[in-house]
C-alpha cells in the first residue's frame, strides 16, 4: 500500500510538471509579455527595462526554474488587467464556486443514486419507465441548455427565482458565504440544479445498470433466502457494492464537474473562478489563465489520488504491490 | 456463416425495438437535411446579400406579425431561424463526424497496440489515458481553444480529440485482451502471421464490436460538446452557424419574450442528441454480452 501511494504521488508530480511546462510556453510564446506589462506605447528603452526586470533576458531553463520556483510559493504573476496578483484574483472567487460545485453534487448524489436504486427494483413499472425516459433527456440536454431554459421557465416567466448573481453574501474574513442567508439559498437554486443535472442523470443510469447486475447474484440470493428485511438487503449487500465503482467514476470524472461549472458560472452570472476564467479568455489575460490551469490541475490530480487510495482501501479485492 | 446469423439477429430485434427505429430516422432526417441545406432552406443566413434587417426579429408564422417564409421566426440580424439551424445541424454534424472519424481511429490503434503488446506500451498509453480522462475531454477543449483561438472547425475538432480518443483506446484494449488469448489467434500465429496481419487480420474484426456503441454514445457527446464550446464563444468561428452559437445569440433577448430565437435551436440540438442516444441505447444492450446472457 505504501508503494502503490509513493508511485501515485510522483505521477502525480510528473503530470503536473507537465501542466507547467505547458503553462510557462502559453505565457512565454503566446503574445509577448513585455508588451503586455509595459504597455503598447512604451518606447524601447522601456521595453528593455521591463524585459530585464522580469528576467525574460535570461535562458529559457532558467526561465522555467524561476517560474515553477514562483509556482511553487503561490507567485504567477499580476493580472494583466487589473494588475491584482492572479493567485489572490482567483482565490477570492473560491468560495463562490466550491459552495456551487459542493450543494450540485450532493444534489446530484442523493437524487441520483436514490432513484438509481428505485428504478432497478422495479424496471418496468411504468412510473419507473417514466424516470428513465427522463434521465434520457438529462443526458441529450447540454448544460448550457438546461440553465438558459430553467431561467426562462422560474425568473422570466414565473419570475419566483433570481436569474443571476450570488445574492447576499456574508463575510466570514477568508471566506465569503451564501449559506447564511435567505436571499444566498435563494440565489443558489437554480445554478446547483443546472450543474446537479447532468452528472444526476449520469449517476441515476450507473446505479440503475450496477443494481440489475448485482441483484442478480447468488449472494443475493442468499441474503434473500436467510430471511434478511428488504432494506438491509438492497442498501447493505446489494449497493455497497454497486455503490465503489460509482463513487470512483463521480471522483474520476472531477474535472468534468469543473468543465460544466464554468457553463453555469457564465450563464448565471455567478461570481465564481469559472466566470473569471472566462472574462480572462476574452480579455487575453495570461497570468489568470494560467494559474486557473495550473490549480484546476492541482485539484483534480489530488481528487484523483484520494479517489485512487480510497478504492484501494474499500476493495478488498484489489491488492497493490 | 455466424457473420450473417449475428447481421440478422441484429436487424430483428431492430426492427421490434421501436426507440431504436424512431432514433435512427430522427438521426437520418437531421443527415439528410444537412446534406440537403443549400435546397430546401429558403435562405442561406450567412449569405449577407440575402439578408435584409427589414425583417429583424420576426415572431413565427403562426403569430400576430409572422412573415412568410420565415417559418419559424427570424434573429436579430434577419437571418431566417429555420434555415440557420439546418446549416447549424451541418456545422454539429460535421464536428460530430470529423471527431469520432479521427479520435475513433487514434484511440482504437493506441488500444489495439496497448492491448496486443502489453508491458510498458500499456503502462505508458493507460497511464496518459487516465490521466487526459480526469482532465475530461470538455475541459481540455475549452482551455485549449481559450489559449490557441478558435479560427475553424478544424481546430475545434482538434481540440475535443486532445481527450475523446481515450473512450476508444480503453474499450479497444478491454476488448483486444479478451480477443487475443483465443485459440484462432495462436494457430494463426503457429502459422508464422507476422504481428501486422495478426493486428488486422485476426484481432481488429474480432475486437471491433464495442467500439460500436462507443461511436454511438460518443457522436451526442461530442455534438452537444461542440454546442457548448460555441455558446461559450471559443468554439466554430463567428461566421459558421453553430446551435451554440445560435442560443447564445438568443439568450440576449431572453428577458423581452424573443422565445424562439432560444427554443427552436434548442429543441433541434436535443432532438439530434435524443435521437442518436436511442439509437445507442439499443445498440449497448444488443451487443453486450454480459446482459444477453442473464437474459
Amino acid at each position: 500500500m505504501g508503494t502503490y501511494i509513493a508511485r501515485r504521488l510522483i505521477q502525480g508530480v510528473a503530470v503536473l510538471l507537465v501542466a507547467s511546462m505547458l503553462c510557462f510556453a502559453i505565457f512565454r510564446y503566446m503574445g509577448d509579455p513585455v508588451v503586455a506589462m509595459a504597455g503598447l506605447y512604451a518606447t524601447f528603452e522601456e521595453r528593455e527595462m521591463v524585459r530585464r526586470s522580469m528576467g525574460l533576458d535570461k535562458p529559457i531553463y532558467v526561465q522555467y526554474v524561476r517560474f515553477i520556483w514562483n509556482a511553487a510559493h503561490g507567485n504567477f504573476g499580476r493580472s494583466f488587467v487589473t494588475r491584482v496578483p492572479a493567485l489572490d484574483l482567483i482565490l477570492e472567487r473560491f468560495p463562490a464556486t466550491f459552495e456551487l460545485a459542493c450543494v450540485a453534487v450532493v444534489m446530484a448524489f442523493c437524487i441520483g443514486v436514490g432513484s438509481g436504486v428505485l428504478v432497478s427494483l422495479k424496471p418496468y413499472a411504468w412510473r419507473n419507465r417514466a424516470i428513465m425516459a427522463g434521465s434520457l433527456g438529462g443526458i441529450s440536454l447540454p448544460t448550457f441548455l438546461t440553465g438558459i431554459l430553467l431561467i426562462m421557465v422560474f425568473a422570466v416567466y414565473l419570475g419566483i427565482l433570481p436569474p443571476y448573481g450570488r445574492g447576499e453574501v456574508l463575510d466570514l474574513g477568508f471566506w465569503r458565504t451564501g449559506f447564511l442567508t435567505l436571499d444566498g439559498l435563494w440565489h443558489l437554486v437554480l445554478p446547483a440544479t443546472t450543474l446537479a443535472m447532468y452528472q444526476l442523470a449520469v449517476l441515476l443510469r450507473l446505479t440503475r445498470a450496477g443494481m440489475r447486475e448485482v441483484l442478480t447474484e447468488e449472494y443475493i440470493k442468499t441474503a434473500w433466502a436467510k430471511g434478511l428485511p428488504p432494506r438491509k438487503v438492497i442498501f447493505k449487500h446489494a449497493l455497497r457494492n454497486v455503490l465503489i465503482p460509482v463513487v470512483t467514476i463521480t471522483g474520476l470524472q472531477f474535472g468534468e464537474l469543473i468543465a460544466f461549472s464554468i457553463v453555469t458560472e457564465t450563464i448565471y452570472q455567478w461570481p465564481g473562478m469559472g466566470n473569471l476564467l472566462l472574462t480572462s479568455i476574452y480579455e487575453n489575460d495570461q497570468p489568470v489563465i494560467v494559474t486557473y490551469i495550473m490549480l484546476a490541475a492541482l485539484i483534480i490530480l489530488t481528487v484523483n489520488i484520494i479517489v485512487d487510495i480510497l478504492y484501494a482501501l474499500i476493495n478488498p479485492k484489489i491488492r497493490y504491490g | 456463416m455466424a457473420e450473417r446469423r449475428i447481421r440478422s439477429r441484429l436487424l430483428y430485434s431492430y426492427l421490434r425495438d421501436p426507440s431504436a427505429i424512431a432514433g435512427s430516422i430522427i438521426l437520418f432526417i437531421f443527415i439528410l437535411a444537412a446534406l440537403l441545406a443549400p435546397w430546401i432552406t429558403p435562405q442561406n443566413p450567412y449569405d449577407l446579400e440575402k439578408l435584409t434587417l427589414e425583417y429583424f426579429l420576426t415572431p413565427p408564422i403562426w403569430m400576430e406579425d409572422g412573415t412568410a417564409p420565415f417559418i419559424l421566426g427570424t434573429d436579430d440580424q434577419g437571418r431566417d431561424i429555420l434555415s440557420t439551424i439546418i446549416y447549424g445541424c451541418r456545422t454539429s454534424l460535421l464536428v460530430g463526424f470529423g471527431v469520432v472519424l479521427i479520435a475513433g481511429t487514434i484511440g482504437v490503434t493506441i488500444g489495439m497496440l496497448a492491448g496486443y503488446y502489453g508491458k510498458w506500451v500499456d503502462t505508458v498509453t493507460m497511464r496518459v489515458a487516465d490521466t487526459l480522462f480526469s482532465f475530461s475531454t470538455t475541459l481540455l477543449a475549452f482551455l485549449f481553444l481559450g489559449v490557441f483561438g478558435h479560427g475553424s472547425v478544424f481546430i475545434v475538432i482538434t481540440a475535443i480529440c486532445i481527450a475523446d480518443w481515450v473512450r476508444y483506446a480503453r474499450t479497444m484494449r478491454g476488448s483486444v485482451l479478451e480477443v487475443k488469448e483465443a485459440a484462432y489467434i495462436m494457430a494463426a500465429r503457429a502459422t508464422g502471421a507476422t504481428d501486422l496481419r495478426l493486428l488486422l487480420r485476426h484481432i481488429l474484426p474480432n475486437a471491433v464490436t464495442p467500439i460500436f456503441v462507443v461511436v454511438a454514445v460518443d457522436l451526442a457527446v461530442v455534438i452537444m460538446l461542440e454546442a457548448t464550446l460555441s455558446f461559450l464563444g471559443v468554439g466554430v468561428p463567428l461566421t459558421r452557424p453553430s446551435l451554440g452559437m445560435m442560443i447564445a445569440n438568443g439568450k440576449q433577448y431572453i428577458y423581452v419574450g424573443m422565445w424562439w430565437m432560444i427554443l427552436f435551436p434548442g429543441a433541434a440540438l436535443v432532438m439530434l442528441v435524443v435521437g442518436i442516444n436511442l439509437f445507442a441505447d439499443w445498440l449497448r444492450e444488443e451487443l453486450n454480452p454480459k446482459i444477453k446472457r442473464k437474459a
